[in-house]
């Protein structure tokens, strides 16, 4: 099997890039990625303090759908290399899975 | 890989080498069913097998044609849709009808939906859809497909229809997934099924087709539906049931007393063998070898009897 891996990778690196900006102890607290990659989230378990915006990347060559368990949030099908960002205010277990592929889970703990 | 294109050749070998060959060959090797067991072309008789095709009716499955796909596995999945519609086109003896088992669209977009729709609807035959996950992923949580499809369905779209005295079924287990879970039914449609069914005399074909498949083919990567048991047990008193699925871009087939369980290739692109890569994203080939993991199944139902055979043919 040949795989060419030419996608782009341009949402999370501008992400990044400018997290990269501010001072470095808010760099956890502001941003964090999750990686959809081979049917699977990476991290599966992310710790997040109130108010992070956690962005949720497609690198894979089909589409996934972010959805929480509990419906607080829900993205559109990302295809390759799309990305969907969601902000967590309150603290608390957010679980959450693909609305494609259900067998494909993760979860967002949001702690002070 | 063996290549059995030789029907001589095809003539002598065992039924379990019948069987690989149909997997990974699939030069279209016929089966067909007689009393829930499934009996190779040559060891039934090419006569036999030829009455099969010419007294009844055939009809054709396509499957996950995913228009807008256009990643390495196979950057152009709206010409592989073509090449099949063409060959379809070119059968000797025209199918009735054709089903598609879903994933019509790879991203539910208008544009892919209106393609898929000329290039499918361009042959002229009546086509019969269920949807793939893919084609439920619209803003509208469905309607997309639905405002195509949905005419005279009930729910997210399944229905049933007799046509030369069998009696098909279309069911829908790509929407309401739930974390953790495969493909699901639902109650309601469950109900549905069983209010169906009850019309339908034990000696009726009956020919179900899903988009995810009703058997439990791998579930480490979703290959199954949660509540297929409950429709399969509403299942158990007929003489003869295929069941047709789409989803793993493969072909698999399973019998289990009186149910054949058969999944088609797509027309898109290859998915891995369960458990023999990484995940079950879109396989990439040397280009030379795409075709022959791509293709149709086509359907023969003997008039006046149970058996149906299935003939699984690729685009190469
Ligand atoms: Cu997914």
């Amino acid at each position: 099997m040949i795989r060419f891996p030419t996608r782009p990778l341009v949402g999370p690196l501008a992400a990044l890039g400018l997290a990269m900006v501010a001072p470095a102890p808010l760099q956890a607290a502001d941003a964090q990625v999750v990686k959809i990659d081979n049917f699977t989230f990476t991290p599966a378990a992310l710790t997040v303090k109130p108010g992070t915006t956690v962005t949720f990347e497609n690198d894979d060559d089909i589409p996934h759908l972010v959805v929480a368990n509990d419906g607080a949030f829900r993205s559109k099908a990302l295809d390759t290399g799309d990305t969907y960002a969601f902000t967590f205010t309150k603290a608390g277990d957010f679980a959450y899975y693909c609305g494609l592929h259900p067998h494909m889970q993760g979860k967002i703990t949001v702690a002070p | 890989m063996t290549n059995h294109d030789d029907d001589s050749e095809r003539g002598g070998i065992s039924r379990r080498h019948a069987l690989e060959c149909m997997i990974w060959a699939g030069t279209g090797v016929l089966w067909t069913m007689s009393g829930g067991v499934p009996v190779s072309l040559n060891l039934l008789g090419a006569a036999q097998a030829a009455e099969a095709m010419t007294t009844g009716f055939t009809f054709l499955q396509i499957s996950d044609s995913h228009i807008g796909f256009d990643k390495a596995a196979n950057p152009h999945a709206i010409d592989t849709l073509k090449e099949a519609m063409g060959k379809i086109q070119a059968l000797p003896q025209k199918p009735a009808f054709m089903i598609h088992t879903g994933d019509i669209t790879h991203l539910s977009k208008a544009a892919q939906f209106d393609n898929a729709a000329e290039i499918i609807g361009g042959a002229g035959f009546d086509v019969h859809y269920v949807p793939g996950e893919h084609d439920v992923i619209d803003d509208d949580n469905g309607k997309a497909y639905l405002d195509r499809y949905g005419k005279g369905t009930k729910g997210a779209g399944w229905y049933s229809f007799e046509q030369n005295g069998v009696h098909f079924v279309g069911l829908v287990n790509v929407v309401n997934l739930k974390a953790g879970g495969l493909g699901n039914l639902g109650p309601e449609q469950l109900a549905w099924l069983a209010d169906d069914l009850k019309a339908v005399s034990a000696s009726t074909p009956i020919v179900v087709f899903a988009h995810i498949p009703l058997w439990a083919i791998y579930p480490e990567w979703g290959w199954g539906t949660d509540d297929a048991a409950q429709a399969l047990s509403l299942l158990k008193g007929f003489g003869s049931v295929t069941v047709l699925n789409g989803h793993i871009h493969q072909i698999m087939q399973k019998v289990e007393g009186n149910v054949t369980f058969h999944t088609a290739r797509s027309t898109a692109f290859p998915q891995p063998a369960p458990g023999t890569a990484a995940s079950p994203g879109p396989m990439t080939v040397p280009a030379g070898q795409l075709r022959g993991l791509l293709g149709t199944s086509s359907v023969a139902v003997k008039q006046g009897g149970q058996e149906l055979a299935i003939i699984d043919s690729t685009l190469a």
